[in-house]
């Protein structure tokens, strides 16, 4: 349980809200390289408040790139395996980054945004996205510049049910209006008696004397299936911001670990998980973002024949019974046979019983289907079940619900 | 990180966080606050069949957190007659009453003066100032 690793620790990059974290009693550990908060009071408590109210996530790990100059669309459009051409402006779309054999690298969102081009990828990968790029732009002299914005800026995520009322009370301009996947620079007015009673009192700007506006791109993403935004500030704005989010009682701050098990209840991959470059998009059940019609891109003649024909393996969920948990590596058997191994395994608070995603053979990928997973020598029974394990509570999945 | 952490004086620990509490010639165990409270939420406990063995500073269980599983060990060697039937529908006992209701294993023990090998209270809680 100890860890007398301080030589490590002391490499770690840190958000700027390291020391607001330590004051909160958050557990730190490492994470893609930097020393990030795991949990505050609980994962189980920050997980359920979540998904009841708002959690507010430090999610500035994230690494966050510009890519702009007149070529930057066709850059976008050889490097990954989606069409950005198909986004309007201030709209965004989740992608991958394939190596030639087809391989996912990375995934990513990208933003189409008036000025630039931004990515969101993840922290371990981010240099080996911005690698990529350059050789790429390099390779098919392309005119555009790729810009590493991740230590000027910082990324909170708000995420649950009441994330629109309280970001109303920042002063941003109507959130509400803000359709999922999509982004606008936008401004927080954050009142100076606000900051100092935290009273959600919905008169906030005209509580006392306003502070400058704080500009910020305002997205209603997330990955957690709330309903959520993301903000995107600059470091030095970046404390008060989280002050005041805190403040409103609605709000409690949410670590590393209740992001990964909200994540997985939503079905939702993890690099290094469920996405690897041993992976193909076909297999991890993501072909609606590889589009063949928009030209070439990294990877698209080994996807093309991986295209027709039926992938060995596929990602599954994992559904159990109360007991022992399945964890990451964890082999899936099919009467003493292996036929799959777990992604990634967890407590699901909501459900309050084991879950899991799996690559299993093709064969037994249909829900109903029923395995065995080897948790550390026991055998657990596993049912094939269809993801998410929660339903989403996005915009988008009410208005297709109503 | 001790802080706060309860250490009765009233029992005997291993250095990997189990309680031991003698109850005539019956051992109760457990772990301890500090371990709960480095584990966080406890999900699943699996414990012995009663009637099975343990062996001192052996497995005889595992304990699961949400993100992680580790192996329960025996403070002594002897024979399991009872196990807390409670923690397979409320695990969290383990978090919220790590001393009493969120026991987990009676033994009779073998020999009974393997108790006195283990740390005290104060000895306890110099493995965990250092930890």
């Amino acid at each position: 349980m100890s860890c007398s690793c301080s030589e490590v620790v002391a490499e770690l990059l840190r958000t700027p809200l390291a020391e607001r974290h330590r004051a909160l009693g958050a557990r730190m550990a490492p994470f893609g390289g930097w020393l990030m908060p795991i949990q505050y009071e609980g994962i189980v408590a920050e997980h359920l408040h979540t998904r009841a109210a708002a959690g507010l996530f430090d999610l500035s790990h994230m690494g966050r790139l510009a890519v702009t100059g007149p070529e930057a669309a066709a850059l976008l459009q050889r490097a990954t395996t989606n069409d950005v051409e198909r986004l309007a402006d201030g709209a965004a779309q989740y992608s991958l980054l394939c190596n030639a054999q087809g391989g996912i690298l990375e995934d990513l969102l990208v933003y189409r945004l008036p000025e630039l081009w931004r990515l969101v990828v993840n922290a371990a990968n981010r240099r080996r996205v911005i690698d990529q790029l350059d050789r790429l732009r390099d390779e098919l002299e392309l005119k555009a510049t790729v810009r590493d914005d991740t230590f000027d800026q910082a990324l909170l995520g708000l995420q649950g049910p009441e994330s629109e009322a309280i970001l109303g009370l920042l002063g941003v301009s109507a959130p509400g209006s803000l359709a999922y996947y999509h982004a606008r620079q936008d401004a927080i007015v954050l009142a100076d008696r606000a900051l100092a009673s935290g009273g959600a009192t919905g008169m906030l700007a005209s509580a006392g004397a306003a502070l400058p506006p704080i500009p910020a791109l305002l997205s209603r993403t997330g990955y957690t299936g709330e309903d959520g935004f993301e903000l995107m500030v600059a470091a030095a704005d970046v404390g008060v911001v989280w002050d005041r989010l805190l403040a409103d009682p609605r709000v409690r701050p949410v670590g590393l670990g209740a992001r990964d098990t909200l994540r997985l209840e939503a079905g939702m991959a993890l690099y290094e998980h469920e996405l690897t470059e041993e992976v193909s998009p076909f297999e991890a059940g993501l072909s609606r973002v590889v589009r063949f019609e928009k030209g070439d891109f990294t990877g698209r003649d080994a996807l093309g024949q991986l295209r027709g024909v039926a992938p060995a393996r596929t990602l599954v969920g994992l559904g159990f019974e109360v007991g022992a948990v399945p964890r990451a590596g964890h082999r899936v058997l099919l009467d003493g046979d292996q036929v799959g191994q777990i992604a990634s395994g967890t407590f699901s608070p909501t459900l309050r019983r084991p879950i899991a995603t799996a690559y299993v053979r093709s064969a037994f990928a249909e829900p109903g289907a029923k395995l065995q997973v080897d948790a550390r020598g026991v055998l657990v029974p596993a049912r094939v079940v269809s993801l998410p394990f929660v339903p989403h509570q996005t915009r988008r999945g009410r208005a297709a619900a109503g | 990180m001790s802080e706060g952490t309860q250490i009765p004086a009233d029992r005997r620990y291993t250095r990997e966080h189990e309680w031991a509490l003698r109850e005539d010639d019956i051992v109760v165990v457990g772990i301890t606050d500090f371990a709960q409270h480095e584990l966080g939420d406890v999900v699943y406990v699996e414990l012995p069949a009663v009637g099975g063995r343990v062996t001192a500073m052996k497995e005889f269980g595992v304990i699961e957190s949400v993100k992680s599983a580790s192996d329960l060990y025996s403070p002594l060697t002897g024979e399991v007659v009872a196990t807390n039937a409670e923690l397979a529908e409320h695990p969290e006992l383990v978090n919220d009453s790590p001393y009493d209701r969120g026991w987990m294993i009676r033994v009779r023990a073998d020999d009974i003066t393997e108790l006195d090998t283990l740390l005290d209270s104060d000895g306890y809680q110099q493995v965990i100032g250092a930890a």
